[in-house]
């Protein structure tokens, strides 16, 4: 378990995804339209700017894009995680996202840029919505 | 040059000298800012008509700080993109000048970040419950970590190395060391070592988030400052030589699926500007660009055309960023945000140390520089942020 932020809902964008991940499904959007991949979820496409989009469910497979690892936050919702990484993953289907990366001993040399990950569902402490995060694929 | 407008000046300025000062409000600094600034080039309180403002500190912007100054200016621009708002500010009252709208404008900064003990860079998350911030704070992105994750995808496309990008430290530190309120100012912030540092320094210090080291990261002070930019009909009676703003660009740029992250909106705004001002990034003198953390610095070098994308640890190598370099640019001669001041929005210093450079007055002056260029970077570098560069001439 883990006692990260929630996020704050009901938000208008954001309610699905968060849905999605309380589901185990990790969710983008693409638009009718152009076929644009959309992310983060709005209600517009930010290629074409059409309102037709459609929800999908990725397989939860990436690629480490770039990442840091966090020594210091004084934020109290992040101090029983020790130093952690956070990156960007681009997944398979095209979008990219701010995530976090778990499931290596030490964070500091086993994250790399260009491996692959996987997602996991992270139950929370702090509230009813598990937090996607990714691991070594 | 000859076709250069030069149409609006920067004619006042004024650096409140404290980074540690709990005894005013950040409303006092602007106010008091203003009014050095406006007794610098010889005008009055009546003469301002024009207001810029970010609206930051206690109770700024648009309907707060021209009743608690005592004004009635015929523009208001309440600009607010973070720490480039002050770039934003300039470009804006020159062609607000440049149209006639107004003669006499005045933009200032005033922070508490240090008194409050604000921990700008390892804080607490964005306030909830917004699109950005649902899909952010669940993953503990600090501020610096946004940085720190540029700095990692430059490593691993160019290259670059720690030690490459502690030359901006160790150049700013030098900068800071001959500026008497920046040694002040590491006193008062209680600096551990406070001397000239070296790269080694650099990568030995603490890690804050891979790969930024402790050295890489500016200082979180007090502060803030007033410019006047006045019009070329008043520029004739102000006291000091005027600072001609010849060039602005601005741009904003933002995580996409896609994006390059290490080319920021610099690429975007700084070709408007150079163009503008019919000036070659070669043929700048002084480059005061936000240094926020090292990173910031490198990637827009290679924005505003000093070199090429991924070029920048060789071009900054053995010390060419120092003041007294004949190479150049000379880079954050007041020490920078890295070890001068840094109350969160630093745009407004990049300003006022290109001015002072152009009117010979800097604690590290650069014998005979006519060109600065002033680059800003509000937000978050990597994430969203946004770009403003003002290009500046000597009389």
């Amino acid at each position: 378990m883990s006692n990260r932020l929630q996020p704050i809902l009901p938000e208008h964008d954001t309610q699905e995804f968060w849905d999605g991940a309380k589901a185990g499904e990790l969710r983008y959007q693409t638009c009718d339209a152009c076929k644009g991949v959309v992310f983060t979820p709005r209600s517009h496409c930010t290629e074409c700017g059409s309102t037709k989009l459609t929800t999908r469910a990725s397989k939860g497979l990436g690629t480490v894009y770039t990442y840091s690892v966090v020594r210091q936050n004084r934020s109290p919702a992040f101090a029983d995680l020790g130093a952690y990484a956070v990156a960007y993953v681009d997944l398979d289907e095209g979008f990219r996202m701010l995530t976090g990366i778990v499931g290596v001993g030490d964070p500091t040399k086993e994250v790399k840029i260009g491996m692959r990950v996987q997602v996991e569902f992270e139950p929370q402490d702090s509230g009813e919505y598990p937090v996607p995060v990714f691991r070594p694929a | 040059m000859a076709t250069q407008e030069r149409a609006a000046a920067i004619v006042g300025i004024h650096e409140w000298p404290k980074r540690l000062d709990p005894g005013v409000s950040a409303l006092q600094i602007k106010a008091q800012s203003i009014g050095h600034a406006l007794e610098d080039a010889g005008l009055s309180w009546k003469d301002v008509d024009g207001l810029y403002d970010a609206g930051e500190g206690e109770g700024g912007g648009g309907l707060g700080l021209a009743p608690y100054l005592g004004i009635k200016p015929k523009v208001i621009d309440t600009t607010s993109v973070g720490g480039t708002s002050y770039e934003f500010h300039a470009a804006h009252a020159m062609r607000d000048i440049a149209a006639g709208r107004c003669n006499v404008a005045v933009l200032s900064y005033g922070s508490k970040a240090a008194s409050q003990r604000i921990p700008i860079g390892t804080g607490g998350p964005r306030a909830g419950g917004s699109w950005q911030s649902n899909m952010e704070n669940p993953y503990g992105t600090t501020l610096i970590a946004n940085y720190a994750m540029v700095a990692h995808r430059h490593m691993h496309e160019y290259g670059t190395t720690t030690e490459q990008l502690a030359e901006i430290s160790v150049a700013t530190r030098a900068h800071a060391m001959r500026n008497p309120q920046a040694v002040q100012a590491m006193q008062d912030l209680n600096f551990a070592d406070i001397r000239e540092i070296t790269i080694d320094d650099v990568v030995q210090s603490r890690m804050l988030a891979d790969p930024l080291h402790l050295l890489e990261c500016c200082m979180v002070s007090d502060g803030g400052g007033a410019i006047v930019i006045a019009s070329k009909d008043v520029v004739k009676g102000t006291k000091k030589p005027p600072v001609w703003l010849i060039g602005s660009g601005e741009a904003t740029a933002y995580k996409t699926n896609s994006n390059d992250i290490t080319t920021s909106a610099g690429a975007q705004s700084a070709p408007v500007a150079f163009g503008q001002a019919g000036v070659k990034p070669s043929e700048i003198d002084i480059a005061m660009i936000y240094d926020s953390f090292t990173i910031t610095v490198a990637v827009m070098l290679e924005d505003l055309g000093f070199c090429k994308k991924g070029e920048v640890g060789e071009y900054i190598k053995g010390g060419r960023l120092r003041w007294d370099n004949p190479d150049g640019p000379a880079l954050n001669t007041d020490g920078g945000g890295l070890s001068s001041n840094h109350p969160g929005m630093r745009g407004i210093f990049l300003l006022l140390e290109s001015a002072r450079q152009l009117r010979g007055e800097s604690t590290s002056q650069v014998e005979g520089a006519k060109l600065a260029v002033a680059h800003g970077n509000g937000g978050l570098l990597g994430a969203t942020h946004c770009g403003g560069t003002v290009i500046m001439a000597a009389d």
